[in-house]
């Protein structure tokens, strides 16, 4: 196989895993300060994802990682002309990062409280974002014929991106739901329960509407595997909801996470080969063949994507296993 | 012109700021993973609450390192997108191998030896900051690696009107590199060893927690004494590479505008850039050559004459880096790095005749030394990236050629006040912190579990 589809694939398979992973402590971020009545509870809300949260966000930095190296040009066009965009999703990430590290560090109320709010923040805006950006790349940017985005910020923003961008948070906040259903219990649990199957619902909505303006704003169901892998998407997220209302919250998040993971792999093969679509010409769309590394680049680097991807999983894994356990309160060490 | 301007004004300050938290973090990794195997090897709950003390700080560093590492990641997508097509094939490898070798095991185990106190055996816990320290410092490698690249490209041909990789071995051996890489990370020792023994001598100043911070002055001296004599024998060597290779970088940090055989050393100079002269200078007759070539004798190439020859090689322009800034930055970091090596020589020295803790005067001296690695480590970087200008990477690409050309001025000013606002609120709650944890001493944390948050109003009540 060429290895410009190689990296193709791989840069989809990191977005996916990325949306998976912090898909769901995204959806932990957003519902903190909602859910944790007190500061017990959002302790145990935050040690959920605790030692997770930041290999999570390295799936992120790697795809980020991979674009630059193996497209430059996308990696160029898109972060500029994304700017604005991703400035605000930085200062975002930024915030929630220290956030974690600074909460529970003092034990004013005040403090805390601001350091939870931040985490919300830091997690709803990326979130946010991420659909806006991820619809934008499908629908098309106006991108002339030297690769430059010719658009401003608001350009950005139209109704289908709009709805991805609420579509993405609320699947993350069901997603992260989910999550927290297996991960805590007590008092704490009946409530998470019924947030997930309350979130469900605008998350199905908002899924839905995301489907339907694909079909009418891009050409994504041109592509067989695209349309296939979008309906599976709506099928396993169907089920996942309807798994949260027979109380299997194992398999919901299952489903769940296998509606995000097909909804990547969706984009992605509609995308396919191009990774940005121009609107203004479709040949100035970014693909794998004019946006490319050179072929020794590339060989480097999929030697190490090789060896290296399965050995983060193990450890990755790892790490899931040995915190696999629920978070309670008399565990709290941090 | 106002977009470059405004693009290398937001580059530096968030690079500069994100390496103020960098060597503390690749310094205190391996110091806090050796005060845990000293628990571990010898089961004392000392060493323990040792570890824990300074991991905590290690901790709070840490995450502001990684939050602010985060932008640079993107930043040069963002600001820098002619550069990133220009460069994409050589400096995105790195940076990618970065995430996949480093980013991903350093946020993995240390998020496993966070919650993993009572979770794993002590060998395992030890092994994960061990991980940390391993590949924190692995990942200053592979950026530094691309960074060399900019320095001093090697490996490469131009292609497609772009810089590509032809030979990945000769992009990590690059002999630029490797002056590079032990600067830096004996740079992050330096700073650890500071930290520590400062920290340590505040306790010891007030008289507290004398167990935990007698062993942990030692642990902090001891490192401080050896990076430091490290730290300029790995600067010397990157120097005289410099020399050789790099003539107009070197030319710049000594304001050497003529050609000199031998070439003095100039201690001191009142530099005039306009007029390409200096209109005062003390220095040391022959002592630049002596530095370079280990004799009294030997060419230095001056500003002037390397002005020309660069105009014959990249035709007209102005190829002369800041002077007066490389000038200052060298001497400023070579300064502090001498008082931190004499301060520690001074302090082990007292330690070994057990008189450190009555000698107020050296003990507040420690103290007070504490910004002093943090001046050298940005000064160093200012004299490494400014007298590589006006090019982004050296005789390929110019910093003017590579920004992004779709961003307007407005678009810059507000990621540059965002981020600068940003980060001024960080360093201050970050320090806070710091502060915090310094004045309450190594006590333990028993969560109260009776603390509560106000009373908030929720969407589900």
């Amino acid at each position: 196989m060429e290895l410009t589809i190689i990296w193709f694939v791989l840069v989809g398979v990191l977005f996916t895993g990325f949306f998976f992973l912090e898909g769901f402590d995204y959806g932990v971020g957003m519902l903190l300060p909602f859910l944790g009545k007190n500061d017990v509870e959002r302790r145990i809300i935050i040690n959920s994802i605790g030692p997770v949260w930041d290999g999570n966000e390295v799936w992120m930095l790697t795809a980020g990682g991979a674009l630059f190296a193996a497209f430059p040009h996308v990696y160029a066009t898109m972060f500029s002309g994304f700017y604005l965009a991703l400035f605000l999703m930085l200062m975002a990430l930024i915030v929630r990062a220290v956030s974690f590290e600074f909460r529970s560090k003092d034990q004013s109320p005040v403090w805390r409280s601001i350091w939870d709010w931040m985490i919300f923040i830091g997690s709803a805006v990326p979130a946010l974002l991420w659909g806006v950006a991820v619809t934008n790349l499908i629908k098309g940017l106006p991108i002339n014929e030297k690769m430059q985005y010719v658009g401003t910020f608001f350009d950005l923003l139209s109704p289908y991106t709009l709805v991805g961008g609420v579509a993405f948070l609320l699947v993350f906040l069901f997603h992260g739901a989910l999550f927290l259903t297996l991960k805590v219990e007590g008092e704490l649990i009946e409530r998470v329960r019924q947030v997930a199957a309350k979130v469900g619902i605008g998350a199905a909505i908002a899924f839905l509407a995301l489907v339907g303006l694909t079909y009418i704003n891009t050409d994504l169901f041109k592509s067989s595997l695209a349309g296939i892998a979008l309906w599976g998407a709506v099928v396993v997220f169907v089920l996942s909801y309807a798994l949260t209302w027979s109380w299997k919250f194992g398999w919901a998040f299952a489903m769940s996470g296998l509606a995000i993971v097909f909804t990547t792999i969706a984009f992605f093969s509609g995308l396919f080969p191009r990774l940005m679509v121009s609107s203004l010409n479709p040949n100035w769309s970014l693909t794998i063949y004019n946006a490319a590394s050179s072929a020794y680049t590339l060989k480097i680097m999929t030697f190490a994507a090789v060896v290296l991807v399965p050995i983060v999983l193990v450890y990755q894994g790892y790490t899931y296993w040995m915190f696999r356990k629920r978070v309670s309160a008399k565990h709290l060490e941090y | 012109m106002e977009e470059v301007l405004l693009g290398r004004w937001q580059f530096g300050i968030t690079t500069v700021y994100h390496f103020l938290f960098v060597p503390l973090t690749l310094g205190l990794s391996v110091l806090v993973a050796i005060m845990e195997s000293m628990y571990v090897g010898t089961g004392n709950e000392l060493y323990k609450k040792m570890t824990q003390f300074w991991g905590k700080l290690f901790l709070v560093n840490f995450a502001m390192g990684v939050a602010t590492g985060i932008v640079q990641e993107f930043q040069f997508g963002m600001n820098w997108a002619e550069y990133s097509r220009f460069m994409g094939d050589i400096f995105g490898a790195p940076l990618a191998l970065e995430a996949l070798t480093a980013f991903f095991l350093e946020s993995t185990f240390l998020g496993l030896w966070i919650f993993g106190w009572d979770k794993l055996s002590k060998k395992m816990h030890l092994i994960c900051i061990w991980l940390v320290a391993f590949s924190s410092n692995l990942s200053a490698f592979w950026i530094l690696s691309a960074n060399s690249f900019m320095q001093s490209p090697v490996g490469y041909s131009l292609k497609n009107g772009r810089a590509e990789m032809v030979d990945f071995p000769a992009l990590i051996t690059n002999p630029y590199l490797w002056g590079q890489f032990p600067h830096t990370v004996l740079g992050g020792l330096v700073t650890a060893g500071v930290f520590v023994a400062a920290i340590s001598a505040y306790y010891l100043l007030k008289q507290k927690h004398l167990p935990v911070f007698r062993s942990s002055i030692k642990i902090g001296l001891s490192c401080m004494l050896i990076s430091t004599v490290l730290v300029m024998g790995t600067g010397h060597l990157q120097a005289q590479y410099l020399g050789k290779k790099q003539p107009t970088k070197m030319a710049a940090m000594e304001a050497l505008w003529e050609t000199a055989n031998p070439a003095p050393f100039a201690l001191v100079a009142v530099i005039d850039e306009a007029s390409q002269r200096n209109t005062s200078e003390v220095g040391i007759p022959g002592f630049l050559s002596m530095l370079i070539y280990d004799k009294m004798a030997g060419e230095v190439k001056g500003i002037k004459e390397l002005q020309v020859a660069a105009e014959l090689k990249y035709g007209p322009g102005n190829y002369i880096p800041p002077v007066t800034q490389s000038f200052w930055s060298f001497r400023i970091m070579v300064i502090a790095g001498l008082w931190m090596a004499a301060l520690a020589a001074l302090s082990t020295l007292l330690l070994y005749k057990n008189q450190l803790e009555t000698n107020k005067t050296v003990l507040t001296l420690l103290l007070w030394s504490l910004p002093m690695p943090y001046i050298a480590n940005s000064s160093g970087w200012i004299l490494t990236e400014g007298a590589r200008q006006p090019w982004i990477v050296v005789g390929l690409q110019k910093v003017s050629e590579a920004v992004s050309t779709n961003l307007t001025s407005a678009d810059i000013w507000i990621s540059l006040i965002g981020f600068t606002v940003l980060y001024g609120v960080l360093a201050v709650a970050a320090i806070y912190l710091v502060r915090k944890f310094v004045v309450e001493g190594p006590v333990e944390h028993t969560p109260s579990l009776s603390v509560v948050t106000k009373k908030e109003a929720t969407l589900w009540n």
